[in-house]
């Protein structure tokens, strides 16, 4: 210790006590920032809280076996249903996947496979860049390509423009998922004398199926909920059909349809439909979810003997 | 197409550069040994060939759906752009019984309703990633992340019927006589309260870009390095000042990439802006004005085109509306990428 003169002992004093001051203010800023962090989010959480409340409270009324069995009913008739809209979603999302999944899969494939070269680095670029792309768009395009050289609005053009949506879903999902196959399995296979194909097919796919399907449930549950590339593409029928060539209903068309009508009864079912979309999109996810965890105790269970040779 | 694997996997494999996911120092992690080896290998079986041609015209079909999509609608937009180009992206007039396609005003909207949606989600955005990657509690971060992007998974259609049916009532009644009440000096919360309108197309948009803001802002957030915070904290730092000083500068590209994410939804969003716009042929001059905008533009009137013109007109929307979405989602892209490119050269 060395000895020092009052006068400067005061003045450490007078340095310390500003400093204190000074983390005292720093420490207020900070703990009025975390306050302002915690509003933001109790803040973003509200919308969905309040979006489900008034689907379950204006749906839930209208929700009946009818709702599933039934036809639409004209304005004022009680009972009514959407039957013909389920279905036609089950048919446009059908083709959707019959088109997107093995595209999407293949490609993903070849990202994951050639995952340097440069041909994989702009396909995944301009992958991530379509699947930001206005649905509508999509829409029209379809529009272009099959409904006007056919000369009527179908199902099938919907479900094409749906599979072009979810192709680059699938594809960086599935890129993700076969990522996560530790080389040391196929390369095994290859060992063993398969070919290229069937490791690929045989392993890689088989190992990483949990995830893939997964991925597909995610793409799929977005298609079904997409309207815009419907409205000039399936168009919505009012009636019962699964003609592929025919305009098809679809449940999100026929929510739009009647959440814009005057009437009552027309807008309650828009809002049980509006559920009924939502617990199938929810549904879908949350299936996803477990096939994921599934996914996950699987390759823990294969890691540890596949990685032996790794490293 | 018919460029098979042997062709391209011994030309490209040695010359590109290590991808930037994963580090160069390790080549395991590049590619697996097994697809390189047999990629140099060019005379494989056949049904390897056949598999490889499969997959890379899988692959190509993407860039390829890209370059149909945008000449399809050129080439379909043209006429109009031929006959009245000028027009279209200055015009103030829309009327399709005289034939004038003028589209500022769903251009306007459209630049209107997704910047009031940034403006009111960005802040949010930002708090909710911060808030689960940084300060919540760790029992708290799982469930809040999982919430918001529960928020992604609603389709556009019910945000629509939700905002029709709860919000625009809900604004005309309550929100907007207590703006214009509070805030009426200024030009923007003027007008007739009607209901559907900028505010409320911008308050659906905000609910709808905030997941996809916040997904990417907590992925670029959990990028940044730890030894980035730790110095900071060894300095002396509060938690705040880390992430002020420390985390946010560091991810700041990719916030700003999130943020443009968000934007290109917003400026390609349909269905939900469609049913609360109020759908006017007008440039709005205040927030409680109904307004257009160019998808919404495109939803009402394209099933029902009257004339060639007509049609033409819409698609040349239909394209401006592809160019300006394509410009905002390739910088984002862009932005976000080089986050993590940094992250991986560490």
């Amino acid at each position: 210790m060395t000895v020092t003169s009052p006068m400067e002992s005061t003045a450490t004093h007078r340095a310390q006590a500003r400093r204190v001051a000074a983390l005292e203010k720093r420490r207020r800023t900070g703990s009025l920032m975390t306050v302002l962090v915690w509003t933001a989010s109790a803040v973003a959480v509200l919308p969905l809280l309040a979006i489900v409340t008034h689907l379950v409270i204006g749906g839930a009324g209208a929700l009946s076996i009818n709702f599933f069995t039934r036809m639409p009913a004209p304005a004022g008739v009680a009972g009514g249903g959407m039957a013909n809209a389920i279905v036609g979603t089950l048919l446009l999302v059908g083709i959707a996947a019959l088109i997107g999944l093995p595209v999407g899969l293949g490609a993903g494939l070849f990202l994951a496979e050639r995952r340097e070269t440069r041909l994989a680095e702009l396909v995944r670029f301009v992958a991530d860049v379509l699947s930001g792309l206005p649905s509508i768009v999509l829409g029209i395009f379809a529009w272009e390509l099959i409904v006007r050289p056919t000369g009527r609005f179908s199902a099938l053009s919907g479900g094409v423009a749906l599979g072009l949506l979810i192709v680059p879903l699938v594809t960086r999902a599935t890129e993700e998922m076969v990522k996560l196959v530790p080389p040391a399995l196929a390369e095994s296979a290859l060992a063993l004398g398969f070919p290229r194909w069937r490791a690929a097919i045989v392993i890689v796919l088989r190992t990483a199926m949990p995830g893939i399907v997964t991925a597909a449930l995610v793409a799929i549950a977005r298609a079904a909920g997409e309207t815009a590339p419907l409205l000039f593409t399936a168009f919505g029928n009012s009636y019962w059909s699964l003609d592929p060539t025919r305009p098809i209903a679809a449940l999100p068309l026929q929510i739009f349809a009647y959440a814009q009508s005057p009437y009552d009864d027309w807008r309650a079912q828009a809002w049980a439909g509006a559920l009924v979309l939502l617990l199938l999109v929810t549904l879908m996810s949350l299936l996803a979810r477990a096939v994921l965890r599934a996914r996950q105790s699987l390759t823990q269970g294969v890691t540890p003997r596949a990685g032996v040779g790794d490293d | 197409m018919s460029v098979t694997p042997a062709v391209l996997a011994p030309k490209n494999t040695p010359q590109s550069p290590p991808s930037p996911l994963s580090s160069p120092s390790s080549p395991s992690e590049d590619a697996p040994a097994w697809v390189r080896t047999n990629g140099r290998a060019a005379s494989g079986p056949l049904s390897d060939r056949v598999y490889g041609a499969v997959i890379t015209a899988c692959a190509l079909f993407i860039p390829l759906l890209l370059v149909l999509l945008a000449i399809v609608i050129v080439r379909a937009a043209w006429p109009a752009v031929q006959s009245s180009g000028g027009d279209l992206l200055f015009g103030r007039t829309w009327d399709v019984a005289h034939g004038k396609y003028g589209a500022l005003p769903a251009m306007v909207g459209t630049l209107l309703s997704s910047l009031l949606a940034l403006i009111i989600a960005t802040p949010l955005a930002l708090g909710v990633a911060i808030f689960s990657s940084e300060l919540a509690p760790q029992r708290l971060r799982a469930p809040v992340a999982f919430l918001v992007d529960l928020l992604a998974a609603i389709p556009s259609v019910v945000y629509g019927l939700w905002g029709l049916v709860v919000l625009v009532p809900l604004l005309r009644r309550y929100v907007m006589p207590l703006l214009e009440g509070t805030l009426g000096a200024l030009p923007l919360f003027r007008g007739p309260a009607y209901g559907p309108s900028l505010l409320a197309a911008g308050l659906v948009l905000a609910i709808m870009i905030l997941p996809y803001i916040a997904s990417v802002a907590r992925e670029v957030l959990a990028a940044v390095p730890r030894a980035q915070r730790e110095a900071a904290l060894a300095l002396g730092a509060t938690r705040f000042e880390v992430i002020r000083d420390a985390v946010l500068p560091y991810a700041r590209s990719g916030l700003v990439g999130g943020v443009m994410l968000g934007l290109g939804r917003a400026l390609g969003e349909t269905m939900a802006v469609t049913m609360v716009i109020g759908n006017r042929h007008a440039i709005p001059s205040s927030l409680f004005d109904p307004a257009y905008t160019m998808a919404s533009l495109l939803a009402n009137e394209f099933g029902e085109a009257s004339s060639d013109s007509h049609l033409a007109a819409l698609m040349a929307v239909a394209g401006l509306l592809l160019v300006i979405t394509l410009i905002v989602n390739v910088l984002a892209r862009w932005l976000v990428w080089r986050v993590r490119r940094l992250e991986g050269a560490q």
